[in-house]
C-alpha cells in the first residue's frame, strides 16, 4: 500500500480487466462483508458474488484466473463505483493489490475514495480503454504504466493520453492526497469560517 | 445575474484554497453510523488527532440492527461488535449518539431531519451516499468515504471540488397515485445514472413547491442515482415550518433570525445555472423500475424497451439486465408477478409514505404467498404511525410491522431475499444482489405502489385500486 504523505506519479505492473458498464459498489464488495471495523482482509471479498457460486465453487472472473494474480492496474468502463459510497470498495480493491484504475468514466464519490488512499482512476476515452482491455486479454503479463505526473496510460506501443481533475493529479504528485494534514494546518481559518456562520452560535450572536 | 444557493452557501462555508486547488470546506454537521466509522475513529487514533467539534457531530444505528428482535446483544456477533465499537467511539469523543435505547434512534437521513439538525445554509457530511436527502431542507449535503470522515472528524473540513449546479424545473400538478418518487425516478431516467456527475441538482418548479418536505427528501434523496451527489431544494415556508418546535430548531427570537439567514442563501429568481432540464409533471405516471440501476424505469403502463430501440451507450447494460432479471423485450412491467413487498429505506418510510400504502390496504389483504414488510424509517416515525393506528391497518392484511432500521434497502441485517425472489420495494436502488441475494431481483417504485403489488402479488398500478373510504 501507498504511505500516507508519498508522491504517486507513475503506476505500473502487470493490469487485469473488468468489462461492464455501471459496475456499483454493491458488486465490487456486496454489503454483507461491511460487517467489519476495519479495512484489513477486505481484498479477498472483491468482486465475491461474481467470483463465487453461493456454493462457494470458483467463477470464471478476471481476478480469479492465475495470469492476473499479481496485477496492479484495473482497467474498467463506464460508471464504475456507482452506487454506495462505501470506501470498503476501493478498500477491497488495494488490498486485493489495485493500485490504479483506467476508465472510461467512474462515479463521484468512488473517484473521491480512490484518491483518498492514493489510488489514481484515469479516465481515457472510449476506444483506448477498448484498445488497452484487448491489449491485457491477449498478453496479461504487459506492463502497463499509468502515468499521472504526464497524464498518459502505456502498454507496450500504445501510449494513450488519459484525463484527470487538476486538483487530483497534484495531490497525487505531490503526494497530498491524504488530506488531513492539509486541513488541519489551516486551523485557525477554521475557527473564523465557523465564527462567521450564524448557526454555529445557534443564532444568538 | 445572481447566486445560486449552492454557490452562496458554499462561499461562506470556504476557509481556504488548498494547494491542490480543491476547495477546503466546513461542514456544519456531521452525521455518523456503525459502518462507516468505525474505520475512521481508527485511523484517528494512529494518528493521536481528537474528534475537533464533537458537538457538531451525531450517531444513531441503521444499517446493522435487526428489525424483528431488537433485544442486545444482537444474534449476529458481527453486528454486535459493530454497535459496540459506535457506543465506545461515541462515548470516547464526547459524541451524542441516538441509540436503540432512545426515542431517536432510526435511518441517519430520517433522524437528522426529525431532530431539526438539519437546516438551511447548512453544509452537512454523512458516510453514506444518500446524505443528498438533507438538500431538501436547502442544506450542501454530500456523502463521504471513510477517509473523509476522517478528515471531517479531525478538521470539520472535507478537501472537495465545487460542483455546477444544473436547476431542475418541474412544473405542474401531480395526478392521483403519482408521487415524488415517481418525478425522480423519471428525472434519472431522463437524464441517465451518470448525468448528474460533477453538478448539483437544484431541484425548483411549481410541483417541488407544493410537495412536503417528505416529498422533498424523496427526492433528493435519489439525486445521488442520478450521479449528482447533491440534491437541493431551496427553502421556504414549507421548510420553515418543518422545522420549528424541533429538538435542534432554534427557538423564539433565535428562529426568527435564523428564518432570516435562511432566507438569505435561497437562490435568486434570476440566479445563474450551468445546465437547466425541465419537466412537466402532469405527464407523469406511477414509476416502476425493470432493470438492474434506478435509471432503468419506465410508467407502469409501458413497455420494457426494445435492446434494439436503445442507444448503443444503455444497450449493454440492459442487456444483462434482461439476463439477471429473466424479463423479455418489449413485455408490460405490469403483471409482473413477486414474491416480497418491502415498504421502507431513507427513501420512503415516513409517515406520509406509511399513510399512503395505508390507504390502499386498508380493508384488504396481501396476495397468498407474498412476504410483506413494512419498516419505518425511524423510532419517530413508528411512534406517529401507531398514534394513527397504522401498523394495524398493515398488519390486519398480512404485512409485518417491524422496528426502525435500514431492512431490506440492503444487506447488512437479518432482513434479506431468498434465491431469484422478486421484491417490489420502496427503497432506492436496484443494483444486482443489493437486497441480499445474488441473483435477487429488485423492482423500484413508489409505497403505494409496492402496496398494490402486495396485494395482487404483481406488479399492479395503484390508481387502479379504489381507495377505501376511511382510511
Ligand atoms: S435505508 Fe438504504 S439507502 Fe438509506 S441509509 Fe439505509 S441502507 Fe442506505
Amino acid at each position: 500500500m501507498v504511505k500516507q504523505g508519498e508522491e504517486v506519479r507513475v503506476v505500473s505492473g502487470t493490469a487485469v480487466v473488468v468489462r461492464g458498464n455501471e459496475i456499483d459498489t454493491d458488486r465490487i464488495i456486496p454489503a454483507r462483508y461491511l460487517k467489519v471495523v476495519t479495512f484489513d482482509g477486505l481484498g479477498e471479498f472483491a468482486f465475491r458474488d461474481v467470483r463465487f457460486a453461493q456454493d462457494g465453487s470458483e467463477l470464471d472472473h478476471p481476478f480469479n484466473r492465475p495470469e492476473h494474480q499479481g496485477a496492479s492496474v484495473l482497467i474498467v468502463n463506464k460508471n464504475f463505483g456507482c452506487g454506495s459510497s462505501r470506501e470498503h470498495a476501493p478498500q477491497a480493491l488495494l488490498r486485493w493489490g489495485i493500485h490504479a484504475i483506467v476508465g472510461e468514466s467512474f462515479a463521484e464519490i468512488f473517484a473521491g475514495n480512490c484518491n483518498a488512499l492514493g489510488v489514481p482512476a484515469v479516465r481515457v476515452s472510449e476506444s483506448d480503454v477498448e484498445r488497452l482491455m484487448s491489449i491485457v486479454e491477449s498478453d496479461p503479463s504487459m506492463t502497463v504504466a499509468v502515468d499521472v505526473e504526464r497524464r498518459e496510460v502505456r502498454a507496450g506501443d500504445l501510449r494513450v493520453s488519459a484525463s484527470i481533475a487538476d486538483e487530483i493529479r497534484e495531490s497525487l504528485v505531490t503526494g497530498v492526497w491524504d488530506s488531513t494534514a492539509a486541513l488541519l494546518a489551516n486551523r485557525e481559518r477554521i475557527a473564523e469560517t465557523a465564527s462567521n456562520l450564524p448557526y454555529m452560535s445557534g443564532f444568538c450572536a | 445575474m445572481s447566486k445560486n444557493l449552492l454557490n452562496k452557501v458554499w462561499d461562506l462555508h470556504t476557509v481556504d484554497q488548498l494547494s491542490t486547488g480543491q476547495d477546503q470546506l466546513f461542514i456544519g454537521l456531521h452525521l455518523i453510523h456503525e459502518v462507516t466509522s468505525p474505520q475512521a475513529f481508527q485511523m484517528l487514533e494512529e494518528r493521536g488527532l481528537q474528534v475537533l467539534y464533537p458537538e457538531r457531530t451525531l450517531a444513531t444505528v441503521d444499517h446493522i440492527v435487526p428489525t424483528a428482535d431488537q433485544s442486545r446483544p444482537f444474534d449476529d456477533p458481527l453486528a454486535e461488535e459493530m454497535m459496540r465499537a459506535l457506543e465506545e467511539n461515541t462515548r470516547k469523543h464526547g459524541i451524542t449518539f441516538y441509540h436503540l435505547g432512545t426515542e431517536h434512534q432510526g435511518i441517519v437521513h430520517i433522524v437528522g431531519p426529525e431532530l431539526g439538525a438539519t437546516q438551511p445554509g447548512m453544509t452537512i457530511a454523512c458516510g453514506d451516499s444518500h446524505t443528498s436527502t438533507h438538500g431538501a431542507f436547502g442544506s450542501i449535503a454530500f456523502g463521504i468515504g471513510t477517509s473523509q470522515i476522517r478528515d471531517v472528524l479531525a478538521t470539520q473540513c472535507m478537501a472537495v471540488t465545487r460542483p455546477k449546479v444544473r436547476r431542475v424545473q418541474v412544473d405542474g400538478p401531480l395526478g392521483p397515485g403519482v408521487y415524488a418518487k415517481d418525478i425522480i425516478l423519471r428525472i434519472i431516467a431522463d437524464l441517465g445514472v451518470k448525468g448528474g456527475i460533477g453538478y448539483a441538482y437544484e431541484f425548483g418548479g411549481s410541483t417541488i413547491d407544493a410537495l412536503s418536505m417528505e416529498g422533498r427528501m424523496t427526492i433528493c434523496n435519489m439525486s445521488i442515482e442520478g450521479g449528482a451527489r447533491v440534491g437541493y431544494v431551496n427553502p421556504d415556508a414549507t421548510t420553515y415550518d418543518y422545522i420549528r418546535g424541533r429538538e435542534y430548531a432554534p427557538k423564539d427570537a433565535a428562529f426568527d433570525r435564523a428564518v432570516e439567514y435562511w432566507r438569505s442563501i435561497a437562490s435568486a429568481s434570476d440566479a445563474e445555472y450551468d445546465d437547466r432540464y425541465d419537466l412537466d409533471a402532469t405527464t407523469l405516471e406511477p414509476m416502476v423500475t425493470w432493470g438492474i440501476n434506478p435509471g432503468q424505469a419506465i410508467g407502469v403502463s409501458q413497455t420494457m424497451p426494445r435492446l434494439d430501440s436503445l442507444p448503443d451507450s444503455l444497450r449493454g447494460v440492459a442487456k444483462s439486465a434482461y439476463e439477471h432479471m429473466g424479463f423479455a423485450e418489449a413485455a408490460p412491467i405490469e403483471g409482473t408477478p413477486i414474491d416480497v413487498a418491502f415498504i421502507g429505506s431513507c427513501t420512503n418510510a415516513r409517515l406520509s409514505d406509511l399513510r399512503e400504502a395505508a390507504r390502499v390496504v386498508v380493508g384488504r389483504s396481501v396476495a397468498s404467498g407474498v412476504r410483506a414488510f413494512v419498516v419505518p424509517g425511524s423510532k419517530q416515525v413508528a411512534r406517529q404511525a401507531e398514534a394513527e393506528g397504522l401498523p394495524q391497518v398493515f398488519e390486519r392484511a398480512g404485512f409485518q410491522w417491524r422496528g426502525a432500521g435500514c431492512s431490506m434497502c440492503l444487506a447488512m441485517n437479518p432482513d434479506k431475499l431468498n434465491g431469484r425472489e422478486i421484491c417490489a420495494s420502496s427503497s432506492n436502488r436496484n443494483f444486482i444482489g443489493r437486497q441480499g441475494s445474488p441473483t435477487g431481483r429488485t423492482l423500484l417504485m413508489s409505497p403505494a405502489m409496492v402496496a398494490a403489488a402486495a396485494l395482487n402479488g404483481r406488479v399492479t398500478d395503484v390508481r387502479s385500486i379504489t381507495p377505501a373510504s376511511a382510511a
